[in-house]
């Protein structure tokens, strides 16, 4: 690793003005991604800019909505007993991933920003464009069978490995950014972006912002959903395929439905089609058939990741069976 | 610095330049005009790298088994080099150096993390527990004895790890099944396949209702 300068912010402020001045610097939060990147020369920033230190870590109840702060720890938020209570979804995803250890260091706004885990976006060796643009893509026509199936470009068949990002995402959560022109919001469905010709940039936040939170509306869905992860292991590994399902029931009848989908795309992918589907209708394991159907009807394999059209298909029939179930 | 004798951190050639670079760049050869008689020593005996290497590093004060230090440790040193290389405290293990195998567990601030992905100096005045402070003298803290009695380890290389982790998974609460404890270890990974064993030690600290 590259040997580097680091300064502790202590404001928001300061936090966005140090980094600003800075040609390559990058904020710290947990590292877990960063650090690990920085070890394989991923990225080499001259400067750190550690956020630890900010007021950003409270989970806040307020009427019509729950703020989450960007500093606030996966594990903290996945064992909140009002979150659980509230937002089971979100708490499912968040156990889902990683370890107790790295859920214990990761941060709300880190996990947002965590690369993909395309194995040639890792090998330095190898031709990439997320990592060096124009340098061309590994996956297309090589090894990928953890790609995309949705969404994918010419330019990058990745996927974004978050989990806490689909449950956000079916849940139709808000950020909260700080940058060098004041503070914005961004829907999270849109704060993700596809790769079209310039897979270098992940999302639509600038690199001199900042994520200060993240935002809930209060919702119907907290008796009836679930997170499905499909992966290699029982634990501790990324998503092949994983669900986000929320249901609002009265008696059998699907009042509103939330469907997103992990490890398809790059971003966490809203199923907007199937969710009209859903509305209105009865539970039964047809509709949600259908649904599945439905859903994945888009999708294109690239070889060896092709399983993951059936996969995806059973995926979400089985998050909605038992998201209904509860 | 000790931890030159890792890998990571051996100087290179590019290093050392970057290093004159930084001495030219910071002026420090123009401060020297006025600088402490020290200074103008190291400079006349072409010390600048020595130099240079003091200012790239920064000050941590952290505690490390009830021990305090206060150091000068370049900001890219992990936690797990600063352990190994600079206390000499071994008994945390390098299995992956990337967060896949938990080899590298430590309770900071009574919380389990991963020390190959902490930078150390982000760690400014962290209370810092590794393998070495769990027994009292002679007497080996419950876990450590458990993992013996129940053979939670054949190599044991993944040992400290999983002893470190047990611990806080039961702090947690999160050791109140034998699914719940394979859940919440799976940070661990055991090349040895001791899972199992581990598993019972674990249960076995549970239920002996010990102070851990
Ligand atoms: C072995 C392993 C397994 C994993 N498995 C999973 C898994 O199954 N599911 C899953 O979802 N994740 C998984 N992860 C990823 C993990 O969740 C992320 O590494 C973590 O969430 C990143 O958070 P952090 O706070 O450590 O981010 P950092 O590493 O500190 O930062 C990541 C990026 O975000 C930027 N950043 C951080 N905070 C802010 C902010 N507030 N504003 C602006 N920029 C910011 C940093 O500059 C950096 O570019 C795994 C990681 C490892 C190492
Ligand atoms: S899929 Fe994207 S991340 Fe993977 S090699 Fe291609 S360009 Fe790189
Ligand atoms: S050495 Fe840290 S997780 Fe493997
Ligand atoms: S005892 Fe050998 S790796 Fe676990």
């Amino acid at each position: 690793m590259k040997n580097f300068q680091i300064i502790k912010a202590l404001s928001a402020n300061s936090a966005v003005t140090s980094l600003s001045k800075e040609a390559d610097a990058k904020f710290i939060a947990g590292g877990t991604n960063l650090v690990d990147l920085m070890k394989k020369n991923i990225t080499a920033p001259d400067k750190l800019v550690d956020i630890n230190g900010l007021d950003l870590k409270k989970i806040e109840f307020l009427k019509g909505k729950t703020v989450i702060g960007a500093l606030a720890k996966n594990s903290d938020v996945a064992s909140d007993k009002e979150i659980k209570e509230h937002f089971p979804l979100l708490s499912l995803a968040l156990a889902a991933g990683a370890s107790q250890q790295i859920r214990n260091m990761a941060t709300v706004g880190g996990n947002m920003l965590q690369r993909t885990r395309c194995s040639y976006f890792y090998n330095t060796d190898m031709p990439c464009n997320k990592r060096v643009p124009k340098s061309g893509c590994g996956a297309i026509g090589g090894s990928n069978r953890m790609s995309a199936v949705f969404g994918a470009s010419e330019s990058c068949i990745a996927v974004h490995p978050s989990d806490m990002c689909v449950a956000l995402a079916a849940l139709d959560a808000v950020v909260t950014v700080e940058g060098p022109k004041g503070s914005r919001k961004i829907d999270f469905k849109d704060f993700h972006r596809l790769p079209g010709n310039t897979p270098e940039k992940d999302t639509v936040l600038d690199p001199k912002e900042l994520i200060t939170s993240v935002e809930i509306p209060e919702n119907n869905f907290a008796k009836n959903s679930h997170y499905l992860k499909i992966r290699d292991r029982t634990s501790y590994a990324f998503a092949l395929v994983s669900v986000a399902a929320a249901l609002d029931l009265k008696g059998k009848k699907i009042n509103d439905v939330r469907l997103a989908m992990g490890g398809v795309a790059h971003k966490p992918w809203r199923l907007t089609e199937a969710e009209k589907f859903l509305k209105g209708k009865e539970v039964s394991e047809t509709v949600f058939k259908q649904a599945a159907d439905l859903a994945m009807k888009e999708a294109v394999g690239y070889g060896d990741n092709n399983f993951k059209l059936t996969l995806g298909k059973n995926a979400i029939a089985e998050a909605l069976t038992i998201a209904a179930s509860k | 610095m000790a931890s030159k004798k890792t890998n990571e951190n051996k100087v290179t050639p590019e290093d050392a330049n970057s290093r004159r670079d930084f001495i030219k760049k910071s002026g420090l050869f123009t401060a020297l005009a006025l600088a402490p008689p020290s200074l103008v020593m190291a400079s006349e005996n072409k010390w600048d790298e020595k130099i240079a290497e003091y200012l790239e590093t920064v000050p941590l004060s952290i505690e490390v088994n009830g021990a305090k230090h206060n150091l000068n440790i370049e900001p890219r040193t992990t936690l797990l080099d600063l352990l190994r290389e600079q206390l000499q405290l071994t008994g945390t293990k390098k299995g992956c150096d990337h967060g896949q195998c938990g080899a590298c567990t430590v309770h900071v601030d009574g919380i389990r993390i991963l020390s190959c992905l902490s930078l150390a100096s982000m760690q400014q005045n962290a209370k810092v527990v590794t393998i070495e402070g769990l027994s009292s003298g002679k007497k080996l803290h419950p876990m450590q004895e458990a993992f013996i009695k129940n053979d939670g380890f054949q190599c044991g290389y993944c040992t400290p790890g999983q002893i470190m982790s047990g611990i806080a998974c039961i702090k947690e609460g999160h050791a109140n099944s034998r699914e719940e404890i394979s859940e919440y270890m799976s940070g661990n990974i055991c090349r040895c396949g001791a899972y199992h064993n581990i598993v019972d030690a674990i249960i076995e600290v549970k239920e002996g209702g010990k102070l851990i």
